[in-house]
């Protein structure tokens, strides 16, 4: 029974904060994250300049203190993750072949909780200034005797995008269980695909471990509770075991779907299949598990007892060996391939090297001895940086220039493009090679200045210089994303790097309802098979029908405006002199979350139909 | 299939059989709650009365969780049931990564307020 059809007649900001299109959500998650990302990226570049020159007075040092929080808070959560989930967001459903996510409303709510939680962390900086305790949030020094207000922000924000985050990874787990094109077995997904499946089992079992210390802490700050707080009978120790334990998966979280957009780019612009798909996806699984093994590794330092401290070290460097596994993997892919250097290529294979120097500090690291002299020093920022950056961005990068002519209908410029990688690499290794030195010789980490005449000056010169010409990379990628916008070529073709997977297979723009009629998935890299011993289609797997669709709603949008008038109420118990009471705040935001929830429960929504005729007429405009 | 959405479950999508199958489960249910209650009581006569000296009530009480536990997932939580793959590699892993931290917290916290 066709009810309403498509409703055209909405404007274009109703649809965008009503939508639940997986596409639709990936471009917002793409939009947040970069608008984020550009925010902490800036903020790294006024700490760099504080830190030119010795004895610098450019920013004081609670300043300091504020931007570095702040700085790799929201790069870890509100950047790096969002930009993640764009890309598993928009290629994971066409990867499998499936129209939509399990939960499309849910996707959105899981979009818009994780972006009011973004929010609601940024406006600290109009009360009285950002959290100032650094990412890692150790108590005592965010309790409440030392950190203000910034850090009630910290803590509920936190909370609220975790459960944005938490609620999208369940979405996606069950996504891929269920969804699955006819054919496409577990073994035949794209490695994409099972990183997302792992990530997102990484997020579940340790955003709860996040939750609850949170929520422990927002006891101990907001309701005078005392599980960290030493005098009172607490442990403050407690705080650093649950946030590394949530904290090192967190790492791979981030790291994963890296290696996912790594193992699609390289294969594709190598013209050969990813070598050992096997071993690839069991290092993944392998990678997952010894990720929640190895928290104590931050905390070798702590005094945990050589026995301990050895177990944890033993663990940690076990990582090394399914990591190892798979840079050989894409080695070996490239290896003998007919490789295209372009800028995603560019990108992805030179991920490798410099994820290979990440993972040996991150092994020097390991080693608990030497620990004792790396740790907090600025030997533990390049290690990191070279696995954040040199990993992550750069498996971002290459996913955006790899699928962006899939998500917006036409290619980045190249030139451009190559510009803004070489920039971006030399202002990389320029920025953090150094650093490793700057630690060796005694900088520690997290100082808002040095002393002059420790031969530091030098160093943190041409670190801050590196760390400029990186910034003038992503003007580059800003202006190329504007450039290409008004000069490049619209793609009219599906497939415009002959590449092997499925969401190549469907035309650009893709339409909502993603695939006409199901795939039927025959081997691995399923469009590349057909196109050489099939006939350059996929095969249906069901006749053409009116193709169901969910409605839009708006609901998610209130659900996590609730959530951040909820939160901010919450934060307001701790102000001086508020001009509503903090309960009136909290009850408006309780009434509008819980209010959506019980519409949502009993105002039946069954969606709606495409019809066939409609269907036809679609599939022939865009082939 | 969606035209029946509108319809109670039952009507819409249930056969003579799957009913009857329901019904047989919900009795499994409701002995498996009582059993669990009183598995429950008993843990708390336990440590309550002090009637069993502490060295044999905390393995007691042990005891008496891995079995409320299995209860819960197996029985409660229909991991028994087939079809239930998927769920049950969730919950084993989960215990499986959650079990050593747990210990290592218990471990580590302990006395020494590590
Ligand atoms: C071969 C794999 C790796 C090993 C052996 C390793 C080892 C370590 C060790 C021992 C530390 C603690 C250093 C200290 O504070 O003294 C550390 C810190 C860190 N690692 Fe790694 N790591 C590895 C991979 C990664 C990956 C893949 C990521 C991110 C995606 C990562 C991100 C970090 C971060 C963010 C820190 C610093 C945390 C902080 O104190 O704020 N590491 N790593
Ligand atoms: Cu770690």
């Amino acid at each position: 029974m066709a009810t309403a059809t498509a409703t055209k007649d909405k404007s274009v900001l109703w649809d965008w904060l009503t939508t639940v299109d997986h596409k639709k959500l990936a471009v917002l998650y793409l939009i947040a994250g970069t608008l984020f990302f550009v925010k902490a990226g800036m903020m790294a570049l006024f700490m760099r300049i504080q830190l030119m020159s010795a004895e610098n007075d450019f920013l004081t040092g609670q300043t300091f203190n504020e931007l570095i929080t702040m700085h790799g808070t929201i790069m870890l959560f509100l950047a790096a993750t969002p930009l993640i989930f764009a890309f598993m967001n928009f290629v994971i459903p066409l990867q499998i072949g499936a129209r939509d996510v399990a939960f499309p409303f849910v996707n959105a709510l899981g979009f818009w909780i994780f972006f009011f939680g973004g929010l609601l962390l940024s406006v600290s900086w109009f009360f009285g200034g950002g959290p100032d305790a650094g990412w890692t949030a150790y108590v005592p020094l965010s309790s409440g005797e030392y950190a203000d207000l910034g850090l009630d922000f910290y803590v509920v924000g936190l909370q609220v995008s975790g459960i944005g985050t938490l609620v999208s990874a369940i979405n996606f787990i069950v996504t891929i269980i269920n969804m699955r094109a006819p054919g496409m077995t577990m073994m035949r997904m794209p490695l994409f695909c099972w990183t997302g499946l792992v990530v997102s089992i990484l997020i579940v079992f340790a955003f709860t471990p996040l939750a609850a210390g949170l929520a422990l802490l927002m006891l101990d700050r907001i309701f005078g509770g005392q599980f960290f707080i030493p005098d009172m009978g607490g442990n403050a120790v407690l705080w650093q075991h649950i946030f590394w334990i949530f904290g090192h998966p967190e790492v791979y979280i981030l790291v994963l779907p890296a290696f996912g957009i790594i193992s699609e780019v390289i294969p594709a612009f190598s013209r050969k299949r990813l070598f050992g798909y096997t071993a690839m996806v069991f290092a993944t699984l392998v990678i997952a598990f010894l990720g929640f093994m190895v928290w104590v590794h931050h905390m070798f330092t702590v005094g945990l007892g050589p026995i301990t401290n050895s177990v944890f070290a033993i663990a940690t460097m076990g990582i090394a060996v399914p990591t190892g596994i798979k840079i050989f993997n894409w080695l070996f892919t490239m290896w003998g391939g007919k490789i295209t250097f372009n800028t995603a290529m560019l990108c992805a294979s030179s991920f490798v090297p410099t994820f290979v120097l990440g993972g040996v500090t991150g092994v020097m690291l390991a080693m608990v001895p030497v620990d004792y002299l790396y740790h907090d020093t600025y030997f533990v920022v390049a290690h990191f940086h070279y696995i954040i950056i040199g990993g992550i961005v750069l498996g971002l990068l290459a996913g955006t220039y790899y699928w962006y002519p899939k998500m917006f209908g036409h290619k980045l410029n190249e030139k451009l493009g190559i510009l803004m990688f070489w920039l971006f690499y030399i202002g990389f290794h320029m920025t953090f090679f150094i650093q490793h030195i700057l630690g060796l010789i005694g900088m520690p980490r997290r100082v808002y200045t040095y002393l002059e005449g420790q031969g530091m000056e030098t160093m943190n010169l041409v670190s801050s210089i590196g760390s400029f010409v990186m910034g003038a990379a992503i003007l580059v990628l800003i202006i190329n994303v504007v450039y290409s916008a008004f000069n490049s070529e619209r793609i009219t073709v599906n497939d415009p790097w002959d590449a092997r997977t499925l969401e190549w297979s469907t035309p650009t723009p893709i339409p909502e309802y993603n695939f006409a009629q199901t795939p039927q998935v025959r081997s691995l890299d399923p469009w590349f098979y057909e196109k050489v011993h099939g006939d350059g289609t996929m095969k249906p797997a069901e006749p053409m029908t009116d193709i169901h669709m969910p409605n839009g709603s708006i609901l998610p949008f209130v659900i996590g405006l609730g959530l951040f008038i909820w939160g901010f109420g919450m934060i307001m118990i701790n102000m001086d002199d508020t001009i509503v009471p903090p309960f009136l705040v909290i009850g408006t935001g309780v009434i509008l979350t819980f209010g959506s929830m019980l519409i949502r429960s009993i105002k039946e929504d069954h969606g709606y139909h495409i019809p066939l005729e409609q269907v036809k007429k679609i599939e022939k405009e865009v082939s | 299939m969606s035209d029946d959405l509108s319809k109670p479950f039952t009507k819409s999508s249930m056969s003579e059989e799957e009913i009857m199958k329901i019904n047989k489960e919900r009795k499994i249910q409701v002995t498996s709650f009582a059993f669990m209650i009183f598995l429950t009581i008993l843990a708390f006569i336990a440590v309550a009365t002090e009637t069993i000296e502490v060295g044999f009530a905390i393995p007691f009480i042990l005891l008496l969780a891995v079995v409320q536990f299995f209860l819960q997932m197996y029985y409660f939580m229909h991991l028994k049931d087939k079809d239930h793959g998927w769920p049950n590699a969730f919950i084993i892993s989960g215990v499986v990564l959650s079990t050593p931290a747990l210990i290592a917290l218990i471990l580590l916290l302990g006395v020494t307020k590590y």
